[in-house]
């Protein structure tokens, strides 16, 4: 391995014009963030069985297939749970705190839950929703936000804000 | 297979003869290395067994001062087994289970088990994010679940949701801690007693838990001595004989952010917690002093239910009535634990474990003679039965 591909390789440590960590995919993660950026949230699963998985990987679990595909979802889900974290924390992130971050269960496929932040809008702020509207089981959906240095997330939207 | 072959078995075929330790601060001069092998060699001496007999080592893999090293520094002999368990915490009891395996099976004699870290003077693992978690971080650390108290916290406010689990039960559990630390002049929180109000206006960490539900920041070393059950009873102190030993990493497990399984909240203390059970000739009613590893103190109540002390969701309300205190159903972490004594993997409350078998503990059990202790819940983890 080169040093670029070990560097590429440990996840989570892309830095963003923002200072928020950018995603650092892996050959399994790669396609959920490419149909990300086209607005699409997807999840991977089998393409003999049909069973979907999380997180991605090279074979399925239950028959041990090799192919797979990424099946498109509604986008919407409910808050499984949530935490606020303060200080300390990586500087971009505790000048943002307390923000929250959620755990999405998908409406799709309820043990599909995404780890994400509950916002006002696509491209507001992680702190942009106060904390006392937050609400385990609350519906969510998918909203994108488009990184200053083009890499897109998926955050999550109050259906009723 | 023609003729029936004797099965080895581990239990009680193999004893912890000694243990050693360094003192536990914020910050401590001497490097991990020299801190292992004074925490070695102190062990050694417990246990009244040269360094040049020692032949087996284990350790984990975070931090590592490896055998290379310590083996040439402390003068031991030839040495013919020696691995390493990961996952952090998860490998505490995991080291004493390998050293087990190979003293009962014959690969060697004299094992030494030992933890060293500088987490209090050290950076925090989670400030390189560099380093990839078990599970890809491209699925949670962009999103500001940095720590390990953020990947606990999210199950540990889905459990009070689930349950009715309130603060005052994780109280329940840093108390316990507290009062014992309080008795334990090794414990680096030996003078700082804790009230339920300094709990309640404690500032946060990742809501929902707060300072006082994150284990401590510590420098130190701890280590054991692992022998056959029939030299043990040679050994300067009464033997305390590892009865029952299991490692746990559950189906579709994904480490501490286990958040993609039907069942969130059922960990690898489950998986160990079947194992160990079943090679054990008791259960968890006649487990008089339990050590069960506490970065944090939402994995008591997880941990209470997967060792099978209470039912599913009762984790919390075990905790009542001072249940986890001396003279409680189930004295809990009796030298302060990682939440008050020191945080080093969890080795000290196998350490603390031996000292309770031997009567010699600073807030001793009366008359105890069995043990459970465990390694970190949430991640692929370990567990041991002591017993007298």
């Amino acid at each position: 391995m080169t040093q670029t591909e070990t560097t590429t390789a440990a996840s989570g440590g892309g830095d963003r014009a923002d200072g928020l960590l950018a995603p650092v995919p892996d050959d399994d993660g790669a396609p959920f963030f490419a149909y990300a950026a086209r607005g699409e949230l997807r999840v991977q699963c089998c393409a003999d069985c049909g069973e979907r998985r999380f997180p991605p990987r090279p074979c399925c679990p239950h028959c041990q297939s090799f192919e797979s595909l990424w099946k498109k979802t509604s986008g919407r889900g409910r808050i499984w749970s949530y935490v606020l974290p303060h200080p300390p924390l990586l500087p971009a992130y505790a000048a943002q705190a307390p923000y929250n971050v959620v755990l999405v269960e998908l409406a799709d496929a309820p043990r599909i839950r995404l780890v994400g932040n509950l916002v006002a809008a696509a491209d507001a702020a992680l702190n942009s929703v106060p904390p006392e509207r937050i609400r385990i089981g609350a519906p969510v959906r998918a909203a994108f936000h488009e990184t200053d240095d083009g890499f897109t997330v998926v955050r999550w939207l109050l259906e009723r804000p | 297979m023609g003729a029936a072959r004797a099965t080895a078995t581990l239990k009680d075929a193999t004893a912890i003869a000694g243990i050693g330790q360094t003192s536990f601060a914020k910050r401590l001069p001497e490097s991990e290395k020299t801190l292992a092998c004074r925490a070695i060699l102190a062990a050694l001496d417990d246990a009244g067994i040269a360094p040049s007999e020692v032949d087996a080592f284990a350790s984990y893999t975070m931090e590592e001062t490896d055998e290379v090293e310590i083996a040439k520094a402390i003068g031991a002999g030839d040495v013919t087994f020696f691995g390493k368990v990961g996952y952090g915490g998860g490998g505490s009891c995991a080291t004493v289970a390998h050293l087990a395996a190979a003293i009962a099976t014959g690969q060697a004699s004299v094992g030494v088990a030992w933890r060293s870290r500088k987490r209090g003077s050290g950076p925090r693992p989670w400030t390189n994010t560099q380093v990839q978690l078990p599970t890809p971080a491209q699925w949670t650390r962009p999103y500001g679940l940095l720590r390990p108290a953020d990947e606990i916290g999210l199950l540990a406010r889905r459990y009070m949701h689930e349950y009715g689990a309130t603060r005052d039960h994780f109280f329940n559990v840093a108390l316990a801690c507290r009062n014992r630390a309080n008795q334990n002049p090794a414990a680096m929180m030996y003078d700082r007693p804790l009230t339920r109000e300094m709990y309640m206006t404690a500032r946060w960490i990742s809501e929902p838990l707060c300072l006082f539900d994150n284990c401590l920041e510590t420098d130190g070393a701890l280590a054991c001595v692992l022998v056959s059950a029939e030299r043990a009873r040679d050994c300067r102190h009464r033997p305390v004989y590892v009865h029952s030993v299991a490692q746990g990493l559950p189906a579709q497990h994904h480490g501490m952010v286990n958040y993609w399984n039907d069942d969130p909240l059922t960990g690898p203390s489950w998986t160990a917690a079947r194992r160990l059970w079943k090679t054990a000739d008791f259960g968890p009613q006649d487990v008089d002093v339990a050590q069960i590893y506490d970065a944090f103190t939402p994995l008591i109540p997880l941990s209470l239910e997967g060792y099978g002390f209470c039912g599913r969701g009762e984790g919390a309300a075990f905790t009542e009535g001072g249940a986890l205190e001396i003279g409680g159903r189930l004295p809990l972490n009796t030298g302060g634990g990682g939440l008050s004594e020191a945080y080093v993997h969890g080795f000290n409350l196998i350490t603390e474990g031996v000292r309770q078998l031997r009567g010699t503990g600073t807030a001793q059990v009366p008359g105890a003679t069995t043990c459970l202790v465990t390694a970190g819940e949430g991640v692929p983890t370990s567990a041991l039965l002591l017993r007298s």
